[in-house]
């Protein structure tokens, strides 16, 4: 699950996107794309969904209450103008429309007693701006909802993009590279699922918390991975999955201040974005780590990893937790000024640490990466030999990359070749094949 | 998700002497953590007034140094705000926002320039 350092190509995010003014919310009606009211309410819509669900008490017809409110806006605010505070009156015209729903809808009336309550909960903030500690717990319960485990991760990840990053069921799929059809489908049964199964719309706590919040965390994983895995050529949503992620995590931090792996997971994505520009070579091919050019990776985004693996480490009670780990590793790259100054036998205990933690055979190898920069090839391979019967690992292409390596540098160059051969066979995409086919061919 | 960079420029001659109101910076304090919260901030200072700043400059293969205040200049950048937006639209709706917690008498302008990257 370890980001790998060496992983395909992606597209240099270079030139910048341009602005597009495509991204409208999903609207029945026919609307204007790129208008001021809709851009509000993109960026209000997470917050709108998850104050609305509170009431409704179901992520799907609180979308549509946010939606009914847009509607309302982009009647009213040309004609009256824009209100000083837009997001409230986008809130407070939703909410109005959640209470009149659960008042009006009679399947409502079996939970009466209890939507009664909330009526009252909700009752004093409608005509006054929601206190914006409200606004974090309600967000934080629509987190945990998107991502409940009740869901598939693929279910997880669709509906967590569209209700929380703000992206368009459309958009999702090309980043994704399925059918439009194929993920509105996803989110739908995802909605239904969640109604289906009495999903409670609330913050874990207790012995399920940790759980539930690892869920949360592999959902942004995941979502950055995409982003990661994109290759030359592909669409730009799909690199931009990155980015989309990093918010997520960002916000997460911000709602989540005291967990030490929430902050772990902001540090690895920060440090590993921060050489986004440099992964990839002027024909999009894939530029090695220790081929970078290390003067292009981004600082700000580097401190800003450096700030957050802080937090997780000041916040930590125990033992450090996969994703610092995982961002402790990232930050002995961003540390080094150059490949040779890297602090392989650092990164070979950190990397001990993570496989004692939670155990898998991709950080085992990348484990045997470290240790034969830090003690030679000799007892990497000592490693590596140890997973060749590993079943997950059968037809990942750099388990025999990773042997041919140390193979060479032990001087057992036929041995290497046919590795690389076999590497070559196995990879996943024609540039990487291309690049092993060369290792196999060249000389010392 | 392209990263912007506002300017926020104000004119010293006739921004006010005593500086912000503690209002303003309450409400100010309170936008900066929204849109912390919203994972769009990525940093953003102030800056002490050109009467503290210098300028270096190259020009004809010479350099040379100016003391400020720059008077020449109607407006200078008295702080600036990264951000990280999915688009100009948004780094708008910011700025607009950024600039509706001044009061009346402030006479304020944030240039949004997206940065280039790679």
């Amino acid at each position: 699950m370890t980001p790998q350092p060496t992983t395909g190509p992606t597209p240099d995010s270079d030139p910048a996107p341009t602005p597009d003014s495509d991204s409208t919310p999903t609207l029945t009606s026919d609307s204007e794309p790129g208008t001021a009211i809709e851009t509000v309410f993109r960026m209000e819509s997470p917050r709108l969904i998850a104050g609305v669900a509170r009431i409704v008490r179901d992520v799907g017809i609180a979308e549509e209450l946010a939606q009914d409110a847009l509607v309302v806006a982009l009647e009213q605010w040309p004609r009256d103008g824009v209100p000083d505070n837009p997001g409230a009156w986008l809130m407070t015209t939703a909410k109005h429309r959640a209470i009149d729903l659960v008042r009006r809808r009679e399947r409502y009336a079996r939970k009466l007693a209890e939507v009664g309550r909330d009526l009252e909960a909700a009752g004093p903030y409608l005509d006054q701006p929601s206190d914006p500690d409200d606004i974090d717990d309600d967000l934080l319960r629509l987190v945990f909802t998107a991502c409940h485990p009740v869901l598939s991760a693929e279910a997880r990840i669709a509906l967590t993009l569209r209700l929380l990053g703000g992206l368009t069921t459309t958009e999702i799929a090309r980043a994704f590279l399925a059918p439009e059809a194929t993920i509105a489908q996803r989110i739908v049964r995802a909605k239904r699922t969640l109604a289906a199964k009495a999903v409670a719309f609330e913050v874990p706590y207790g012995p399920d918390r940790d759980a539930r919040l690892a869920s949360v965390l592999e959902v942004i994983y995941l979502i950055f991975n995409e982003g990661y895995a994109a290759t030359a050529g592909d669409d730009l949503l799909r690199p931009a999955l990155c980015e989309d992620a990093l918010r997520l995590a960002r916000v997460l931090a911000q709602l989540m201040p005291k967990e030490p792996e929430v902050h772990g997971l902001v540090a690895l994505l920060e440090l590993q974005e921060s050489r986004a520009a440099t992964r990839t070579g002027p024909s999009g091919e894939p530029v090695l780590l220790k081929d970078q050019d290390r003067r292009r990776w981004n600082r700000l985004l580097i401190a800003r990893g450096f700030t957050a693996l802080g937090r997780a480490t000041a916040t930590a009670t125990g033992a450090p937790g996969p994703y610092a780990l995982q961002a402790a590793i990232a930050a002995c790259h961003a540390q080094a000024h150059t490949y040779e100054e890297t602090d392989w036998s650092r990164i070979a205990t950190l990397y001990a640490l993570l496989v004692a933690r939670s155990p898998s055979p991709v950080v085992e190898l990348n484990r045997a990466v470290a240790v034969s920069m830090a003690d030679g090839p000799g007892p990497a391979l000592e490693i590596v030999d140890h997973l060749a019967a590993e079943p997950a690992l059968r037809d990942y292409h750099l388990l025999p990359s990773v042997r041919g390596d140390l193979l060479r540098r032990l001087g057992r160059r036929a041995e290497a070749r046919a590795e690389f051969l076999r590497a070559a066979d196995l990879a996943r995409n024609e540039r990487e094949r291309a690049l092993l086919l060369a290792r196999a061919e060249e000389g010392d | 998700m392209p990263r912007y960079l506002s300017m926020v420029r104000i004119d010293e001659k006739t921004a006010p002497a005593e500086g912000p109101s503690p209002e303003l910076m309450q409400r100010m304090g309170d936008l900066l953590e929204e849109i912390t919260k919203a994972g769009v901030m990525l940093d953003t200072a102030g800056l002490l007034p050109t009467a503290q700043g210098k300028r270096v400059r190259w020009e004809g293969g010479e350099l040379s140094v100016t003391d400020g205040p720059f008077t020449e200049t109607k407006e200078v950048v008295g702080g600036y705000a990264l951000m990280q937006c999915k688009d100009m639209a948004e780094a708008v709706e910011w700025a607009k926002r950024f600039l509706k917690v001044h009061e009346e008498h402030w006479t304020v302008t944030c240039e949004v320039r997206e940065i280039t990257e790679g």
